[in-house]
């Protein structure tokens, strides 16, 4: 089975799907029947086929599994690598689920030019994928740069208003970040003779080089998660994105940002990774605290959801900085949490949006005696963000949590915090929208959800319960890693301390 | 009684100028008015993409060894097989995609292709200099066929305008070159590359001021050809009155020709005063960086914003002419390939940009092409990803080894600074993709005219995507012309 090229199957598979809608010819109503059908098959192909690898996926070792190679730019001594480990294959996992269930959430909202908006999620998920797979930089750095392509099309055609102005600005401010990292990238090629990803892990960076690396990869990474004070793209983006378009930006491409620094920043570059651990815990508690009170005073609510991403993710970079296992587990959980939680809140935002055209809280209200159906999921899921012991958003922030008090209680306090302030402004969006008297006039007719929509809820819900009460299989997958990852970090520690000891 | 010389290195361009002396009869003899002149240049372009062609495979079996004639004035080496070809290659195209052109606007006379010929002709003379004197007669002939070609549409104040002002400004370049030649043949006693070579390497860091200002003068007229900043006033100017078509072959083959030359002339003859002009190519290279990607911005004019786009690629192809490496040389020669095929591939999408029989320039008419001619707007849009140096597309790669040069040169601020000043310009090309596929329709515009224009999109569109899955023949010609150059 080891011959067979999976990974790269994984990943192409949906950009043939979109050759082929692209070759679909017609009748108007006819492309657009069998755009969406190619796209939704395509994709739950692919997520069958994902499944199989976690199936096969090997929770015993560190190394990287499904390994491919093959020689790309010979005379740059640059190749097409690919492979996953315990860090990647829970990514690929949330990237193969989520996108036939974007699709599958613009099955009747998108009717404009349909047949490219399938082919931009196509390409977009064939980009995510091979960015979590990718074992070597410059493919690596392929990927992460084109999914700004797919990304920066669906805002600006199927967005809101001022979709110009928040693709524009989501481009070019992620652009910015990452050529930064381009130029790193290169530095580390001639330092270590090779971009192979498994090869840099154990090469060891002298310091200086180290902590401009690890600068310019932050540029990029900070951007892309995205940190304060640089995460002001995120709230355009997500409001004039379109549901799905805001679905697959919270729940995988702020990912990129997190995975890029347990992958890259961590292991590569360890003794500056220390170095700026205060840095990363000022940033990051000011992102929790900051952003949890500006999403209490939003007034629109994918707005509300972008800024409490924000928070969200200003966990992770605590959890995976305090270099603990509990505290980098918990941090891969609270992205896998996220993914899920604010993907589904955003999808149930889209099911009032896609009915009154107004993300306005004030144009709710009293929604749960016309919509019990859409009550109940919306709490569950509302519950999930605020982190209710029980749902998945529970496991993540409580690992983290533990992890940043072995490392630093002061970090833990302020962190836990943000829980508080993450119940309020939730639960107050919530009765704002779901309680109260049903006065408005627009809202008398409102129907509950569809069984589209609840087809679509469903799995959402049953990870949120499963990983919230059972997490060990997630666990199981990516203990071997981390706990590898740390013993490399703290081996290189210690070499770099006996250094600058014999060095005195 | 003088030897013969060895008249194999100049085959090609032998065989070229006897074409073109050839059909330049043909087109004499041919019966005039109305008809007949469309059916002679027809007969005569198709005639010269041949010649063209098969003058390819002539370049094409020179390669190999470093091979002089005519009393050591004229090389030919695999760098100049390489850019030999990337410029024939240019030519073709341009004559492709003109032919259309020409006849909608009445200006189907066959002096156009032929004088596209003589321009080929000598820039293959300029990319195969080995003599100051030799570069200046190669240069004059490409020179004086442009003049001509860019106010061709002899109607038109403004191609007449172009033409006029680069012909002036031309000439003073030309001038600026000659001074320069004059100043250093003056102070060493030689125009020959090989021995000015030698003179450099053996002077043990003491070069007179005279040579040092004649360096930089020649430096000055090499910056005005590959409109490099300060000397790229012309290029918005020309390439906007110019005709179409001839702003596409402006744009690639005489800019592919100038930077090969630039290339040749500071690696080969004055190589050994490296650090003299080094610190000039940077700043020239920061500048026109700079100028391209800011000063685009604001225009409303396609032709003008790729006028200012060439100056912003003429900077990153310089930056691997400032690192003055085996490798910097590579990487700009692999960029020159690639910013071929996407910059002929941009201007023939603007040659299908016409409205009601008439062409359009306005960025603002290109608005919801996306929803009348969906494969024509998504070549676009491939088109200017790739030029942005977005991946997967070419022209990523086409900087990344540029700045791969840079970086392992250690030119860490010229590196920043370059992939700083690639991401403003980004913003004007996402701006055509705005219109392109956000903005909703004025009026659509016309379907693409002509089967050629549609078959050069089609491969230029597939050149830019598929470019990344098999880079290796690319790299390794490159790798093989840039050693050509360092080994002599």
């Amino acid at each position: 089975m080891a011959q067979l090229p999976i990974l790269s199957l994984l990943t192409f598979l949906p950009l043939v799907g979109a050759i082929f809608i692209l070759t679909i010819r017609g009748d108007e109503d006819v492309v657009k029947r069998n755009a969406r059908h190619v796209a939704l098959w395509t994709s739950l192909i692919n997520f069958a086929l994902s499944l199989f690898i976690w199936v096969h996926f090997d929770t015993t070792t560190a190394d990287f599994q499904f390994v491919e190679s093959k020689p790309w730019m010979p005379s740059y001594n640059i190749g097409y690598k690919m492979g996953i480990d315990g860090i990647s294959m829970l990514f690929v996992l949330l990237t193969t689920l989520l996108t036939p269930i974007c699709i599958l959430a613009s099955w009747e909202n998108i009717n404009d030019r349909v047949k490219e908006y399938m082919i931009c999620f196509l390409v977009l998920e064939t980009f995510m994928i091979g960015m979590f797979c990718a074992l070597d930089l410059v493919v690596f750095y392929i990927f992460f740069e084109a999914v700004l392509i797919p990304m920066f099309l669906i805002i600006g055609v199927w967005g809101g208003p001022r979709r110009v102005y928040a693709s524009f600005k989501l481009f070019l401010y992620t652009l910015a970040g990452s050529v930064l990292m381009l130029l790193a990238i290169m530095a580390m090629y001639f330092d270590a003779g090779t971009t192979d990803i498994p090869g840099l892990m154990v090469h060891r960076f002298p310091p200086e080089l180290q902590t401009w690396l690890w600068l310019a990869f932050f540029a990029s990474f900070a951007v892309k998660i995205p940190m304060w004070p640089v995460h002001t793209w995120l709230p355009d983006a997500h409001v004039e994105a379109p549901t799905a378009g805001s679905v697959i930006l919270a729940a995988v491409l702020l990912k990129f940002g997190g995975y890029g620094l347990l992958r890259f920043s961590l292991p590569m570059f360890p003794d500056a990774s220390v170095m700026f651990t205060p840095l990363i815990y000022t940033l990051s508690i000011i992102a929790i605290i900051y952003t949890s009170l500006v999403a209490l005073a939003q007034e629109d609510m994918k707005k509300l959801i972008a800024y409490s991403s924000v928070a969200h993710m200003g966990f992770v970079t605590i959890g995976a900085f305090t270099l603990t296992v509990q505290g980098i587990e918990g941090s891969i959980y609270q992205m896998l949490a996220h993914g899920i939680i604010s993907a589904a809140l955003f999808l149930v935002v889209g099911v009032v949006y896609d009915r009154i055209h107004s993300r306005e809280i004030s144009a709710y209200g009293g929604l749960v005696h016309r919509m019990p159906g859409y009550s109940l999921i919306f709490m569950i899921f509302m519950l999930g963000s605020v982190g209710l012991p029980g749902t998945a958003g529970f496991v993540g922030e409580f690992l983290v949590l533990v992890g940043a008090f072995k490392a630093n209680t002061w970090v833990a306090a302020f962190a836990a915090t943000g829980l508080i302030l993450g119940a309020a402004y939730m639960l107050y969006l919530y009765r704002r929208i779901i309680f109260g008297s049903l006065t408005k006039d627009s809202l008398t007719a409102i129907k509950d959800v569809s069984l589209r929509e609840v087809a679509i809820f469903a799995p959402l819900i049953v990870l949120v319960i499963w990983m919230g009460i059972y997490p060990a299989p997630f666990l199981e997958i990516m203990h071997v890693s981390v706990e590898n990852m740390i013993i490399q970090i703290e081996s290189a520690l210690n070499a770099s301390a006996a250094i600058s000891i014999a060095g005195q | 009684m003088a030897d013969i010389p060895n008249i194999i290195p100049a085959l090609p361009e032998l065989f070229l100028a006897a074409i073109g002396m050839a059909l330049l009869m043909l087109g004499v003899f041919h019966k005039t008015g109305g008809i007949e002149d469309i059916k002679a240049s027809r007969l005569i372009s198709l005639l010269t993409i041949v010649a063209l062609l098969l003058t390819v495979l002539l370049v094409s079996t020179l390669s190999g060894g470093r091979l002089v004639t005519f009393g050591n004035m004229f090389v030919s080496d695999t760098f100049a097989v390489y850019c030999k070809v990337l410029v024939l290659i240019g030519s073709a195209l341009a004559i492709i995609i003109s032919q259309g052109f020409l006849e909608r606007h009445d200006m189907a006379r066959f002096e156009y292709s032929i004088l596209i010929l003589f321009a080929t002709l000598g820039m293959m003379m300029m990319i195969s200099a080995n003599d100051l004197i030799s570069l200046y007669i190669g240069l004059e002939l490409q020179s004086l066929s442009l003049y001509v070609i860019a106010s061709f549409q002899r109607d038109d104040t403004r191609s007449t305008e172009a033409g006029l002002k680069y012909f002036v400004l031309g000439a003073v370049a030309s001038g600026m070159l000659l001074y320069g030649s004059s100043l250093v043949y003056g102070f060493t006693g030689t125009t020959n590359f090989d021995q000015l070579a030698n003179i450099f390497a053996n002077n043990h860091g003491e070069t007179s001021i005279g040579v040092i200002f004649g360096v930089v003068f020649i430096l000055a007229a090499l910056a005005f050809k590959v409109s490099a900043v300060p000397f790229h006033m012309w290029t918005p100017d020309v390439y906007e009155g110019a005709p179409t078509p001839v702003t596409a072959f402006f744009s690639v083959a005489p800019k592919i020709a100038a930077l090969a030359l630039f290339i040749r002339v500071m690696v080969g003859p004055f190589g050994g005063l490296a650090s003299e002009w080094q610190q000039i190519v940077i700043l020239i290279s920061v500048a026109s960086m700079a100028l391209g990607a800011f000063a685009a911005i604001n225009q409303t004019n396609i032709k003008r914003m790729m006028a200012y786009s060439s100056i912003g690629h003429a900077g990153y192809a310089l930056i691997g002419l400032a690192v003055g490496t085996e490798a910097g040389i590579q990487s700009v020669l692999i960029y020159l390939a690639i910013y071929l095929v996407m910059n002929i591939g941009v201007f023939t999408c603007i040659l299908c940009m016409r409205r009601d029989g008439h062409m359009v320039e306005n960025i603002r008419d290109l608005a919801g092409m996306n929803r009348a001619h969906p494969m024509l707007a998504l070549v676009l849009a491939i088109l200017m990803f790739s030029v942005a140096g977005i991946p997967p597309f070419a022209g990523f790669f086409g900087k990344f080894y540029i700045f791969v040069a840079a970086i392992e040169a250690h030119l860490y601020a010229l590196a920043i600074f370059g992939v700083l000043s690639s991401v403003v310009g980004t913003f004007y090309y996402l701006r055509i993709i705005q219109m392109v596929y956000f903005e909703d329709p004025d009026e659509a515009l016309d379907p693409p005219a002509g089967k050629e224009l549609t078959i050069v999109l089609t491969v230029t569109g597939l050149f830019v995507t598929l470019f990344f899955i098999y880079p290796a023949p690319i790299l390794s010609a490159a790798a093989a012309a840039a050693a050509s150059l360092f080994s002599g």
